[in-house]
């Protein structure tokens, strides 16, 4: 830690937050808010005046809430930056009946009540996402009265209470009565490996080992504490972990594989009881106790989303951040240029969120050694002859990557390379044909519907699947195994949003039974919200074919992650139960009245063009613009 | 490019085991010949590996091949192994195009013979057909800035931070709390050591 406060590389921002990330892999433009700590954090030298005098006192969060600080404080006596906070929220300068002692007692004059929010900008070319884990809360399994009985504390709590900087100085006390506890309980997996509905059903990793280690700090300290652990499995399969487990049993820690279902506490002697069946004896015992540690587990950060939709990254399941691919990439994320480390990416200790952390350095050098990269060809070119500056792509491109397209002076809309990331939803949305996609061209597309189609098109699903989360999610279902029904056959777009109203329709025209459009849940699009027009475009076709007399139903929108194997199968099982309920006559009726209607509209076009003078936007079927 | 100057070469992948397990990978090779424009179509036991890839720059070389299908694992595994590999041989690397007969066929489709294998020619016959009207494309080279952004300042952001510094990039390590340390810094001691975790 101390290391990092004086490395002249670095650029520590503490009490700071993300506020805004631009940008791509190599070129982020990053925006950071420096809070307002009212202390300068370059004179101030720790002295510890201002604590002195400060009249209020809050619970201290570092300490679990067991001791108090001031409003004006030291975090912890270790913190980096070794620099005084001042908390607005406890202070009573900042109300109305002033009080400012701490600023009359600081001969440097480091405090000033007016400081404010400071927004640092900042250009890099990668990102390290290293925002580490919450604690669960263990309050919702009331069955063990952590909120009802004092002497139930959590394995947080634990570390500050044996803490020689904690706040009984390491003399090991229980909450109720300040004795020391002649008899501990732990219990494991809390909020871990739960099958109910409170918890979550992962495993949190560290919590064995960290019982284990608990178990030997008592006893170490405490060689007469009878210690008793009950668990599911002892989780000791780290290097060196076995060697700790024997050592903690050796020690003469009781092993119990069995959890309660519920503590009562002793009203009088605040002693807590329990009942637990030993599953490996098969006996139903009870056991007292003076202090119970629960074991939580580990959870993502609750407030993970922030980053998760600047970087525009994907999350598991379980809440944490999903890697670019869980053998082969576990570092990088889907995001180029952005790389995991720690609990962000799953539940670690201490030696594997170093070990991950390294690998993060490593491959954010490998990049910025290289000093440049290529960048896939995927962006969409605007053909002026066609452009009618109607607008409709500057409006829906989520990175504002297009300007010009002025109804007014009649300018053609001009794409940004640089900022186009290829999502292709102006290209989609184009009325005119005017903007390609480069490499997904509407020509390439619709003949991958034509090929699919060609025979047997009746036994046959079209999905149009989104590179980055249902084309992967059905990569992980085949990963994993899992078996589905053979009919779907799959067109990958780089987003959802690049599958265009005329592909869909030309399926059912070419005879499809069932049209699957899928994409990225909302906050996992990596196209920021391109996947909205998808499903403004689908909803809009529902009509159109409901109008039309076909079935909206054959239509499915799904979204569906990267990390959503089993929906993917799911999905596909049950879309071949709607493709069994589509008859031949259903088919028909759909690819004659499809045809009519487009043919309609190709001869009104036809007439309006020929009707003006002059070079006109024409309508063409994309397979002519692209010949 | 008119029709009658494509070249499509097809490469099927056994991938060991992986897709010859559970489909017919001599049918499917023998379906992609009869494909428009393809002219030649091979089997390969493993088609990343290196014997695999001399294979394709061989054929590309003797067919004079201006399209190259390889239909085995998900594009998301070795897309860029295949361009690369194209490439080398001198066709631009965004004419070759992958069907992903092994994740989305022949994993899915275990006990499925015949579906899969019908699945897995339609799935070369729909890449097939997208190939016909590929276009090269130049990629654009970006610079990468040689600085550093860490968000956290746990266990992790403090070594990641380390270790890009000591390697000579700056970095900027942004903490929500008034102090790093994270979690960490709140625990007493930690396993395996003993020791203390400040």
């Amino acid at each position: 830690m101390m290391d990092v406060g004086r490395h002249p590389r670095i650029n520590l921002l503490t009490y700071s937050e993300i506020e805004d990330i631009s940008g791509y892999i190599g070129n982020f433009h990053v925006t950071v808010r420096k809070k307002a700590r009212y202390v300068d954090e370059d004179a101030c030298n720790a002295c510890g005046e201002c604590e002195l005098v400060c009249p209020v006192v809050a619970p201290d969060e570092f300490q679990q809430g067991f001791s108090t600080r001031k409003a004006i404080y030291m975090p912890f006596p270790q913190a980096v930056p070794s620099v005084y906070i001042l908390n607005d929220a406890d202070c009573l300068g900042h109300n109305p009946i002033a009080c400012g002692k701490c600023a009359e007692v600081c001969e440097k004059n480091c405090i000033d009540f007016d400081m404010e929010d400071e927004l640092i900008q900042l250009d890099v070319g990668t990102v390290v996402v290293a925002t580490g884990m919450d604690v669960y809360d263990p309050t919702e399994m009331d069955e063990y009265g952590y909120t009802r009985f004092e002497n139930v504390v959590t394995s947080m709590e634990f570390e500050r209470l044996i803490s020689a900087g904690g706040p009984t100085e390491g003399h090991f006390v229980r909450p109720t009565d300040r004795r020391t506890p002649q008899r501990i309980g732990f219990i494991q997996c809390v909020g871990s490996r739960s099958l109910g509905s409170k918890g979550n059903p992962y495993c949190s990793n560290i919590c064995c080992m960290n019982t284990v280690k608990d178990s030997l700090l008592l006893k170490d300290h405490y060689p007469e504490t009878e210690i008793t652990v009950f668990y599911m499995d002892i989780r000791a399969f780290g290097k060196g972990f076995e060697d700790l487990f024997l050592r903690s049993k050796q020690a003469g820690v009781h092993y119990i594989r069995g959890l309660p279902g519920e503590i009562f506490e002793d009203p009088k002697t605040k002693n807590l009881t329990l009942i637990v069946e030993d599953t490996v004896e098969g006996t139903i015992k009870d056991y007292e106790f003076d202090l119970i540690v629960l074991s939580v587990g580990v959870i993502p950060r609750r407030d993970s989303n922030v980053v998760q939709k600047l970087l525009t990254l994907s999350r598991t399941e379980d809440g944490f951040f999903m890697e670019s691919h869980p053998k082969l990439k576990p570092v990088d994320a889907p995001t180029g240029g952005v790389f995991f480390a720690g609990c962000a990416e799953s539940p670690k200790d201490v030696k594997d969120s170093v070990t991950q952390a390294s690998a993060a350095a490593a491959r954010a050098q490998i990049l910025m050694n290289t000093g440049e990269i290529s960048v896939e060809a995927i962006t969409s070119v605007c053909r002026e002859e066609l452009c009618t500056s109607c607008g409709i792509c500057v409006k829906v491109c989520p990175f504002n990557a297009i300007r010009g397209a002025d109804a007014k002076a009649k300018t053609p809309a001009e794409i940004i390379e640089a900022m186009c990331k290829g999502c292709g939803t102006c290209a989609a949305e184009c009325n005119f044909n005017a903007i390609m996609m480069k490499h997904f061209e509407d020509a390439q597309i619709l003949a991958m519907v034509d090929a699919m189609l060609e025979e047997k098109p009746l036994e046959k699903i079209v999905v149009f699947a989104c590179n980055w989360c249902s084309y992967a999610g059905a990569d992980l279902a085949g990963l994993s195994r899992l078996q589905y029904p053979h009919s779907q056959r799959i067109i990958r777009t780089m987003c959802s949003g690049r599958v265009d109203s005329e592909f869909i329709l030309h399926a059912f025209e070419k005879g499809a039974p069932i049209v699957l459009v899928s994409g990225c849940h909302f906050a996992d699009c990596h196209y920021i919200d391109a996947n909205r027009w998808t499903q403004k475009r689908v909803e809009k076709l529902w009509d159109k074919l409901e109008r039309m007399g076909i079935r909206p139903e054959r239509l499915q929108l799904e979204w569906i992650s990267a990390a959503e194997g089993q929906k993917w199968a799911k999905t596909m099982r049950e879309l071949e139960e709607m493709r069994q309920q589509v008859t031949r006559e259903e088919v028909e009726f759909t690819m004659r009245v499809l045809r009519e209607a487009r043919e309609k509209a190709e001869a009104k076009k036809r007439k309006k063009a020929a009707a003006r003078v002059g070079p006109q936007p024409k309508r063409t079927t994309s397979l002519e613009a692209m010949a | 490019m008119s029709g009658n100057d494509l070249r499509v070469g097809v490469f099927v992948c056994e991938c060991g085991k992986n897709i010859a397990g559970s489909l017919d990978c001599d049918a499917v090779k023998e379906y992609a010949a009869t494909l428009p424009d393809v002219v030649c179509a091979v089997k390969n036991k493993y088609t990343c590996a290196e014997p695999g890839q001399q294979e394709i720059k061989k054929y590309i070389r003797e067919y004079k091949l201006n399209r190259v299908v390889v239909a085995s694992c998900t594009p998301r595994m070795h897309e860029t192994t295949f361009r690369n590999c194209v490439a080398e041989a001198g066709l631009n690397p965004y004419l070759m195009e992958m069907a992903n007969i092994r994740e989305h066929c022949s994993w899915a489709h275990i006990n499925d013979w015949d579906g899969a294998t019908e699945k897995a020619k339609d799935i070369v016959k729909i890449a097939v057909a997208r190939t016909r009207l590929l276009r090269p494309q130049t990629e654009a080279v970006v610079p990468i800035l040689k600085e550093v952004l860490v968000i956290g300042g746990g266990v992790a952001g403090i070594q990641a931070a380390l270790d890009l510094a000591d390697a000579g990039y700056r970095v900027n390590l942004v903490e929500k709390e008034a102090s790093i340390g994270g979690i960490m810094a709140a625990l007493d001691k930690t396993y395996p050591t003993m020791d203390c975790s400040i």
